[in-house]
């Protein structure tokens, strides 16, 4: 690669030029292997999970199955009676329910708290801005065994409710959000307030609509939040009609489903359990992006 | 932009014109209704705001209120009590033990002592090692993204930040099927004559392991100042001897996947450094090191600050990796106090010291972040809408 063509490309070029060819061609030799260091363990992963167990024990590095097989995706998907079946559409259905609730709540109430934020007046205001960057900073596994207590005392413990309900709102999403709206110009809800509208008029039907950027960057990031979530509902639920992707994989593989390595049906699970959020990032890498560096500007 | 533009003649809209005082407004300086003002259709329209903007605020009260302030609240009551999860504690039935839980951990010797000096000990490593990896690493794939006559650059970016996007308990099972013991690693390692360790079972300090390949310390029988003296219940052999292969297993996932994400802050950073800058010291003829040691690098600083102490601040609280690949075997040479304090309290009913362990991490990771937050503002805030 690379070796000729180096006036064609003018705009973007480098401030000292480019390096010697020999040089160049070590340089692409070190950054592929790099880049294969990121890549190759998704390819062995989506390549065993088509391997027989014992083909998967032997050759883990064998990029072709010698024997190709479906088998660990007809158990996930209870195709197949073959040992006992790992209910994997259940937490499919539970992760997809729970992470579905969970991204309309908080680009619905992160929007409507950002926006009386940065833009309604209002009596301890600079009061609850102040609580949301500092619940930014408690860590979530600090929680863990606190949010255990409230639950069960409330009595949702092992419940959709107790599942969903906390994860509603998210400080880290209000602040992007607050962010995005005091960056709209005051005028243009002056002129809609102008016209006769009212505040949740002016919210609904003019800030919002302008707010659409910073509305997919909060979807995506939330999607992804709740789809990946882990420890929240490992400690609010109990029971395996609960169970997520998450909760039960991690279930599967730590050993609580049975014996044997099983690797091409854990890691056939993990690839179906990432396959949603991997879509979502290649279509919308852009908003993942924002938030990565959202997530670096909180004051 | 769609900017509906200025025509408020339509709709004889007195009122609302009038409830419109076009004064910048300070937040604070006059809360609704604290002075009264002789103007009177501002305040009505001030007061309605009000209403409107608790309203709006009201879910996000709720919900943090309920499942952040009040569990911590509780969490609190918990951690000075011997509550064996199974009564209601608030009752008052419960056997109060005030500080028991914490001395159990900090001062008093004991099993709960060791396990906790153990948990930092381990966990300590891990920050040691994480830290710097996944900055430099992050820092380096920043460089060679922006490289600007590098082909591929936007393919490598994506391969780079996909394992941030995954899901922690997926990204650990692939991890344990690389790593064990006849794995894809060590039939890698074989290729090259190396004989890889049976990592995730290895509870071996690397540390002690280099010390003992030196011949310097005896690794089964230390001897010396190091077995003599203790801290906290550990040798001062145990304190030292390193982060166990299997932690290093750990770290390695967690450096390939944050480094992603760390990346894409660096890079967003690069994008900022003005042209002019680099061209300037091009003209100057420095040579590529100099350019990215004297021009930079030091154009990173902020950014680099923020990048350690975050984390600094998430390593702290490595929790599913433990979970799903170790549960803090083998020899609890990868038990951390976040997992510590899980299992005390939903594997030993032991609510109460499962409480205070959180609250200690707690105090730990608030007093990072205090920190963090106090030496940039320092710093002119900038907020950036990356490009």
């Amino acid at each position: 690669m690379s070796t000729q063509n180096s006036a064609v490309r003018s705009p973007g070029r480098p401030v000292l030029g480019r390096f010697a060819p020999p040089l160049r061609i070590l340089g692409y030799a070190a950054v592929i292997a790099l880049g294969l260091l990121y890549v190759v363990p998704f390819v062995l992963q989506l390549v065993t999970g088509f391997k027989t167990d014992p083909d998967a024990a032997a050759h883990p590095l064998g990029l072709i199955p010698t024997t190709p097989t479906t088998a660990a995706y007809q158990r996930l998907f209870g195709l197949s009676q073959a040992g006992e079946g790992v209910p994997f559409l259940r937490w499919l259905g539970n992760s997809a329910f729970v992470a579905v609730v969970v991204t309309a709540g908080r680009v619905l109430f992160d929007s409507m708290a950002g926006y009386a934020l940065a833009r309604l007046r209002f009596r301890g205001r600079g009061v609850l801005f102040a609580f949301v960057l500092s619940v930014m900073a408690v860590p979530g596994v600090a929680l863990l065994i606190p949010k255990f207590l409230v639950l069960n005392t409330f009595g949702l413990f092992d419940t959709y409710t107790g599942m969903i309900l906390p994860l509603l709102v998210d400080a880290a999403g209000i602040f992007i959000m607050k962010q995005f709206f005091e960056s709209i110009p005051r005028e243009v809800e002056e002129a809609a307030r102008v016209d006769g509208a009212g505040v949740f008029r002016i919210f609904w039907s003019v800030v919002l609509p302008m707010a659409r950027p910073a509305l997919l960057t909060l979807t995506v990031l939330s999607f992804q939040g709740s789809w990946n979530e882990f420890t929240h509902f490992l400690v609010a639920t109990q029971s395996s009609r609960y169970e997520t992707l998450t909760t039960g994989l991690a279930r599967l593989v730590s050993g609580g489903l049975g014996g044997g390595t099983q690797y091409p049906l854990k890691l056939a699970a993990a690839l179906l359990a990432t396959l949603p959020v991997a879509a979502l990032f290649f279509c919308f890498q852009r908003y993942f992006v924002q938030g990565a560096n959202a997530g670096a500007v909180k004051e | 932009m769609p900017r509906q533009d200025t025509t408020p003649v339509t709709a004889g809209g007195a009122p609302s014109t009038a409830g419109r005082p076009g004064t910048p407004d300070a937040p604070g300086a006059a809360g609704p209704g604290a002075t009264p003002r002789p103007k009177s259709a501002p305040r009505v329209g001030r007061r309605a705001e009000g209403r409107w903007g608790w309203l709006f605020v009201s879910p996000m009260v709720i919900v943090l209120g309920l499942f952040l302030v009040l569990p911590i609240l509780m969490a609190l009551w918990v951690s000075l009590l011997h509550w064996d999860g199974q009564s209601n504690p608030f009752n008052g039935q419960t056997e109060f033990v005030g500080l028991d839980n914490y001395r159990a951990l900090l001062t008093q010797d004991g099993l709960d002592r060791t396990l906790f000096a153990t948990a930092l000990r381990n966990n300590l490593y891990y920050v040691l090692l994480t830290v710097p990896l996944q900055t430099i690493l992050a820092l380096a794939l920043a460089l060679i993204v922006n490289q600007r006559m590098l082909r591929g650059r936007s393919i490598l970016r994506t391969a780079f930040f996909f394992p941030s996007v995954t899901s922690s308990i997926a990204v650990s099972t692939i991890f344990l099927f690389l790593f064990q013991g006849s794995g894809a690693v060590n039939t890698a390692l074989s290729w090259v004559g190396v004989k890889g360790p049976n990592w995730f079972n290895d509870p071996r300090g690397v540390l002690s392991l280099l010390l003992g390949g030196l011949g310097l310390v005896d690794t089964g029988h230390p001897s010396g100042v190091l077995a003599d003296h203790s801290f906290m219940g550990l040798s001062w052999f145990e304190w030292l001897s390193g982060p166990s292969v299997a932690m290093c297993t750990i770290i390695l996932l967690a450096v390939w996947t944050t480094s992603g994400t760390f990346m894409l802050i660096f890079l967003a950073a690069l994008q900022d450094i003005p042209r002019e800058l680099e061209e300037a010291a091009a003209i100057e003829g420095v040579n590529r090191r100099q350019l990215l040691r004297h021009v930079t690098l030091p154009a990173l600083r902020p950014v680099l600050f923020l990048v350690l102490t975050l984390g600094l601040i998430a390593t702290w609280q490595v929790f599913d990796q433990v979970y799903v690949m170790s549960q803090g075997a083998p020899g609890n040479t990868t038990l951390t106090p976040a997992f510590l304090s899980y299992s005390s309290a939903f594997g030993d009913a032991d609510y109460g010291q499962g409480a205070a362990i959180a609250f200690i991490l707690l105090a730990l990771i608030l007093a990072m972040t205090a920190l963090q937050r106090l030496a940039l503002r320092e710093r002119a805030p900038r907020f950036r809408r990356s490009r």
